[in-house]
């Protein structure tokens, strides 16, 4: 931050009319300009650069992990994506299972985590005092703090006993007719608490996009729904969820790349399985926990390259789902810019 | 209606329809509290529990002594490989977010725009995986630089976006000020335009340092081989870490373990809460201020 204070004095000689020979004006203004000119280009320059390295840093990382995937890629081809077997000892390796584990466990947090953090964002703009909504606004953004290592580990330690003991149980004798709905097993560690610990990730981020939206909804259409004798709720079925829509999948489809990239937290609860199960209740693995738990092993370069493999299907998977929330949310958000 | 007995309120009672209505609205507006409710609750049982199991391990030998007692190595890796991803993420974000405020009224911007969306979304592991194939496989090492480069991609989106949103509340009239005595562009922004959003600056740079100083997933690939008994200040070799040690310690599962890693736990998630709530404090006052 040198710079500024050093260009501070300068500014205000530059700008004081100085009462001196005309001659010395002149040149010192010369001066003046040619630094300005050079300091204008400068500062353009040093700016684009910096732009240019973050896109450039983009490329490299779609590059970079492509070309790591490689020997994996020439190797298995495109039926890698959905082979099953895994097993590095014999060099076989195929992303069905954790390709499997993963869409299913992402799911399964958005399906829990949107209407829940919809509600959220219902309550903290509509229905709630200013106050609470102070309070509680950052709380909920809080969530998005707490470190996945961190959260990983409560789930291992308190929620997956909990789960084992209380919930699993519960939903096999409610629900055990539906497959997803296995018998429990001993541990606790299963798909179903992963999905619950990528729920509480989810929500945050969801539940402050969606509050963002609803706030920006003209209050007068509102007020107009309700002195037409509309309810609270059909104003907001009626009024806020419509003109909202296109953003609020926008946000639901950003909290499900977040869901389809955790790692660590997930690594940690979900129990490293290595097949496809119906039962929820079963082990299971997803594309980024299997990097985070083999990669630091892998010792054979097939090994490497299917795990670099396996980035590269979750990076594809990532880039579309962040891709269509942007496209979505620029596309039919009109209001939106209206409103700001 | 040509009743003697006349009452004023009898056709504003809800009859009917209207009174399922209001019941159904009722219960969403319950359903919404208590969703809110929820997360909070959620919030608070996650914390407690870190809290409750984490000070037991709390002593002044496990903040200071290095392994098998405590994580004071870890704390000092952690705290350098922070301090140099700041370094390298601080300047660049600003500047990106200068050429999107000062320079860019073009395509160009909403591209950089679009690639600072897709960075933010990008997943902590491919971004390892990314710093692995470009660092560690051609020097043949883990290093806590990699881990660096790694967490300043990451913290990257997020000081730039907070630095533009914070540029656009600048005042046009100091702009326009500036203009009018003819400053040129670079001297107003230096001189008036940066100093003035100064604060917002830093706030969202503590957050990107909240943000990156909890990511595990990197470090993992980059940074988790190293020697926890002393403290390592070479940031080009393998730096010992807090969340790579509560990763180690979280799959090792044996009881001592799990108190080291509640105790370094519930260190991390201190310092986290304490500098986002303060960050958070501090941009909701400076951006008050220059909304007046």
């Amino acid at each position: 931050m040198a710079p500024i204070s050093s260009t501070l004095p300068a500014v205000s000689t530059a700008v004081s009319p100085v009462p001196g020979s005309a001659p010395a004006r002149s040149r010192s203004a010369d001066r003046r300009r040619s630094l300005d000119r050079l300091g204008d280009g400068a500062l353009y320059c040093v700016c684009a650069l910096a732009a240019l390295l973050a896109v450039a840093t983009l490329v490299g990382v779609a590059y970079l992990v492509v070309h790591g995937a490689g020997p994996a890629i020439s190797k298995f081809g495109l039926g890698f994506v959905t082979d099953t077997e895994w097993q590095p000892t014999f060099g076989a390796f195929g992303a069905g299972t954790v390709l499997f584990g993963t869409l299913v466990s992402s799911f399964f947090a958005l399906l829990l985590g949107a209407p829940i953090a919809i509600s959220i964002g219902l309550y903290l703009s509509l229905l709630a005092p200013k106050g609470l909504r102070t309070a509680i606004s950052p709380l909920v953004e809080m969530l998005a703090a707490i470190p996945s290592v961190i959260l990983g580990f409560w789930g291992l330690i308190v929620l997956a006993p909990f789960v084992q003991k209380n919930v699993e149980p519960w939903l096999h004798d409610k629900l055990g007719f539906i497959p997803l709905f296995g018998p429990p097993q001993t541990t606790g560690l299963s798909v179903f608490t992963a999905s619950l610990i990528l729920t509480i990730m989810v929500i945050p981020i969801v539940a402050s996009i969606s509050r963002d939206l609803f706030l920006a909804v003209p209050r007068d259409v509102q007020d107009g729904a309700s002195a037409l004798g509309a309810t609270r709720w059909e104003v907001v079925r009626g009024v806020v969820l419509p003109s909202t829509a296109s953003g609020v999948v926008a946000a639901s489809l950003l909290g499900l790349g977040r869901a389809l990239g955790e790692a660590i937290a997930v690594a940690q609860v979900i129990g490293a399985g290595t097949q496809i199960n119906a039962s929820l209740f079963e082990t299971g693995d997803t594309l980024a926990a299997r990097i985070a738990n083999q990669f630091p092993g892998a010792i054979t370069e097939m090994h490497q390259a299917s795990l670099f493999y396996l980035g590269a299907i979750l990076l594809a998977i990532g880039l579309i789902s962040n891709v269509c929330a942007q496209w979505i949310g620029r596309r039919f958000d009109y209001q939106r810019g209206a409103a700001r | 209606m040509s009743d003697a007995s006349f009452d004023p309120a009898a056709p504003l009672a809800p009859s009917g329809n209207l009174r399922r209505r209001r019941a159904f609205s009722r219960i969403a507006e319950y359903g919404a509290t208590a969703a809110a409710l929820a997360a909070v609750g959620v919030l608070g049982i996650v914390i407690f529990g870190v809290a409750v199991h984490g000070a037991s391990a709390i002593s002044l030998d496990f903040l200071l002594k290095g392994s098998p007692d405590g994580i004071g190595p870890e704390l000092v890796g952690t705290a350098e490989i922070v301090a140099i991803a700041t370094l390298i993420a601080a300047p660049v974000g600003i500047l990106l977010a200068l050429y999107l405020t000062e320079f860019g009224n073009s395509r160009l911007a909403s591209w950089i725009k679009l690639t600072l969306d897709l960075m933010n979304g990008l997943p902590s592991i491919i971004v390892g995986l990314f710093v692995f194939g470009l660092i560690v496989k051609a020097t043949h090492k883990q290093s806590g630089f990699a881990g660096s480069v790694a967490l300043a991609i990451i913290m990257l989106p997020v000081i730039a976006r907070g630095t533009i949103e914070i540029l656009l509340l600048v005042p046009s009239s100091l702009r326009e000020a500036a203009d009018a005595l003819g400053v040129s562009r670079w001297r107003t922004v230096l001189g008036v335009i940066l100093p003035s959003a100064l604060g917002g600056i830093l706030t969202s740079t503590v957050l990107a340092v909240a943000r990156a100083a909890g990511e595990t997933a990197p470090l993992l690939l980059l940074c988790s081989v190293y020697d926890p008994s002393q403290v390592t200040l070479n940031p080009f070799e393998a730096l010992p870490n807090i969340p790579t040690t509560i990763f180690r310690l979280s799959e090792e599962a044996s009881p001592e373990g799990f108190t080291q890693a509640w105790g370094a736990g519930l260190v991390l998630l201190t310092f986290i809460m304490v500098a986002s709530i303060g960050a958070r404090i501090l941009l909701a006052r400076s951006r008050s201020k220059m909304a007046q």
